[in-house]
């Protein structure tokens, strides 16, 4: 039944997918309106998915790296919904989906499903810390996102050449504050996200902090974003380079969650929660 | 037969002088306006003026009387005697009439063609003829609605007022792709030149609320911010001024680079980096090209201009085809309505003869038949409608299924002597 609800979900976020992708091509407005209506509904059955899995493992649904892709897409999706709602800027949603789409394809992709989990992963602090920090990614690949569109129309407008994406993409300024705004949010959300990750910890584990090593990199991430959110607020970094900077953020955030769970780590890794297909 | 008349005078038609005379006084419209409703051979009357266009658009049995009303009303409104006038005039009617309005609406009649403002001129004109003048009747109200269709129906079926076709709206559109929205920004004007008052002026008219102008000559600098509702500086203040404004416009005769990289660079930290959009509009240039290698600076010159609004026009020539097309049809259904109103006077006479007739009758009946129930007054009443209207619905349908065709007058005569709607 789960399983079933899940392939709708992502049987609708591709065909969003393609909507968007058709929309960005097309420019037809009402092209977005069904994908975007679309995407909403895949949205719910996917949230529909989540909670049933969250009933039945009574934990974030987060554990092997399967469910975490699929959360994780869950995340991207949900805030750009709620950024449609605040920006009303369109053509964001033919970056973000393609986005979640391929999170979502190799979440499908990787067999299994778990069906327990240790006694200890079941905490509420473990449940919130999940959320806030996957909450926090999926803003942080919106500003990714966002920098990326950047940087496409910064270059057609210095070097005036003015391709098929020019008259597509917004204005650099409106790019620049969605970079703003969600460079805020998601910080305040890692921020959280790690505070009740460490109060977990403690619980959990005996300690705040263990030096596993994604937990170095989550700070080396953490205090990467802060220097780019810092020098935006105090002197004013916009534009060109707090694009770039926001990209290597990701990159950096990026190996955290796939290196730190699947190589490095210690008790982050999924071998030691579910395992990369659930057991 | 009743004739709709269009005289006017455009941008092409018209120096920019005598269209200053009509449009610089607001308080024209409601004159012209006022005699047109007080005139016996104007029956409905529409008058539009922007800083490009004069127009009259008026409903008449007597075109001559009509236009030699229209010609004295201009003359004496502008202050300008008759002969100095006419030469400048053009004059549509009927269907010409119609497809002229359709494309002024649609923006195809603009300077620069797909420009939205008019639209919003148009439809400004017509509230104050019909709301508060009150001088357009059916035909107008009629007319004006479907202008308002047609220009929403070019807007969104064809690609026209997609593109920038001159240069100071290619600017416009560049900065609406840089700023996050151009209200609240601010314009500094650099130097006078046509070119460069125009794209204020359409910056303005998008919502920059603030504009600087600096120029050698302090005097005129006074006399151009004076006409924008701005503020004059000191040349030597430009430099200062770099770190406030967001949009700067240059044209001056200066044969060197009046803003160097140096310059903007000192002034980026002062800005905390807002982007800054320099519109150099002058030759020989007057901002270095190294400009445009600042971070969030843009530099575009006359030259770059100019290959955008090439670009565009090629594709706006495109356009502008199926937007004619369009209009073409459109005024095909329009004159397909009119020509049913030329039979509707005899459907009204046709249809009050017979009214007179079935109460005169019922009267003289009634009092014959005696004390009668209410109920059986009902029925003969009932009786009497079924029987005359049914009589003449055929005859009326007849006349609306000619009212498109040649046969027509023959028709309508027919009908007249037939019912002897012309006796008194």
């Amino acid at each position: 039944m789960t399983f079933i609800i899940f392939k709708i979900a992502l049987f609708l976020i591709l065909l969003s997918t393609g909507g968007f992708i058709v929309y960005i091509i097309k420019q037809k407005k009402i092209i977005f309106r069904c994908s975007y209506w679309v995407l909403f509904a895949g949205f719910i059955f996917h949230t529909a998915f989540l909670i049933h899995q969250y009933y039945i493992l009574e934990t974030a649904p987060v554990i092997s790296l399967k469910s975490s892709l699929s959360f994780f897409a869950w995340c991207v999706i949900g805030v750009y919904l709620l950024f449609q709602i605040k920006f009303g800027l369109r053509v964001l949603g033919s970056f973000v989906a393609p986005l979640a789409a391929i999170l979502m394809i190799i979440s499908s992709a990787i067999p299994g499903m778990e069906e327990t989990v240790p006694p200890v992963l079941k905490s509420v602090w473990l449940t919130v810390h999940v959320m806030f920090m996957f909450l926090g990614d999926g803003i942080f690949a919106i500003t990714f996102l966002a920098a990326i569109m950047y940087l496409i129309q910064e270059r057609h407008i210095k070097k005036k050449t003015r391709g098929s994406f020019y008259s597509r993409l917004p204005s650099l300024e409106t790019l620049d504050l969605i970079n703003h705004y969600s460079l805020m949010y998601g910080f305040s959300f890692i921020t959280i996200g790690m505070v009740t990750g460490a109060i977990y910890a403690q619980y959990a584990l005996g300690s705040y902090w263990r030096w596993d090593p994604k937990e170095v990199w989550s700070l080396i991430t953490w205090l990467s974003y802060a220097i780019l959110l810092h020098e935006r607020l105090t002197v004013g970094w916009r534009g060109r380079r707090a694009a770039l900077i926001s990209i290597i953020c990701f990159c950096i955030l990026l190996f955290t969650f796939l290196g730190g769970s699947l190589w490095l780590s210690d008790y982050h890794s999924f071998k030691n929660l579910g395992g990369i297909t659930g057991r | 037969m009743i004739r709709i008349v269009n005289i006017g005078m455009n941008h092409e038609s018209a120096p920019v002088e005598l269209r200053e005379c009509l449009a610089d006084d607001v308080s024209i419209p409601v004159k012209v306006l006022s005699l047109m409703r007080e005139s016996s051979s104007i029956k409905e009357g529409f008058f539009l003026s922007t800083c490009n266009r004069i127009e009259t658009i008026y409903t008449t049995d007597e075109p001559h009387s009509a236009k030699d009303l229209i010609i004295s009303m201009m003359s004496e409104a502008a202050g300008i005697v008759k002969d100095r006038i006419i030469p400048h005039l053009y004059q549509y009617e009927d269907m010409e009439a119609i497809r002229h309005l359709f494309r002024i609406a649609s923006s195809l009649d603009s300077m620069v063609v797909g420009e939205p403002q008019v639209l919003g001129q148009v439809k400004e004109a017509y509230h104050l003829a019909a709301v508060k003048e009150k001088t357009t009747g059916v035909i107008l109200n009629r007319l004006m609605h479907k202008a308002f269709h047609v220009a929403k129906r070019v807007r969104t079926e064809t690609g026209i007022a997609d593109n920038a076709v001159s240069i100071s709206y290619a600017a416009v559109e560049l900065a609406k792709k840089i700023f996050y929205g151009l209200e609240g920004r601010k314009v500094l004007l650099i130097g006078a030149g046509e070119m460069a008052e125009l794209a204020a002026r359409h910056l303005m008219g998008q919502g920059v609320d603030s504009l600087v102008v600096a120029n050698r000559s302090f005097e005129r600098a006074m006399k151009i911010a004076e006409s924008f509702g701005g503020k004059p500086v000191l040349f030597e203040e430009m430099e200062s001024q770099l770190s406030e404004a967001d949009i700067v416009i240059t044209s001056t005769a200066s044969t060197e680079y009046i803003i160097t990289s140096d310059m903007v660079k000192k002034n980026i930290r002062k800005r905390r980096n807002r982007p800054l959009f320099f519109i150099d509009i002058a030759v020989p240039r007057d901002v270095e090209s190294k400009v445009n290698d600042l971070q969030n600076v843009f530099l575009y010159d006359i030259d770059d201009l100019k290959e955008v609004v090439e670009e565009n026009s090629a594709q706006r020539k495109q356009e502008a085809l199926m937007a004619d097309r369009i209009i073409e049809e459109e005024v095909i259904r329009f004159g397909k309505w009119l020509e049913t109103l030329d039979v509707v006077p005899t459907i009204v006479s046709l249809k009050e003869k017979i009214k007179n007739i079935r109460e005169a009758e019922l009267k003289r009946s009634l009092s014959g038949l005696g004390d009668l129930t209410p109920s059986q007054v009902r029925s003969i009443e009932a009786l009497a409608l079924s029987l005359t209207e049914k009589i003449i619905n055929d005859p009326i349908l007849a006349l609306k299924r000619a009212a498109g065709r040649s046969t027509k007058d023959t028709f309508l005569d027919a009908a007249r002597k037939i019912f002897n709607l012309d006796e008194k």
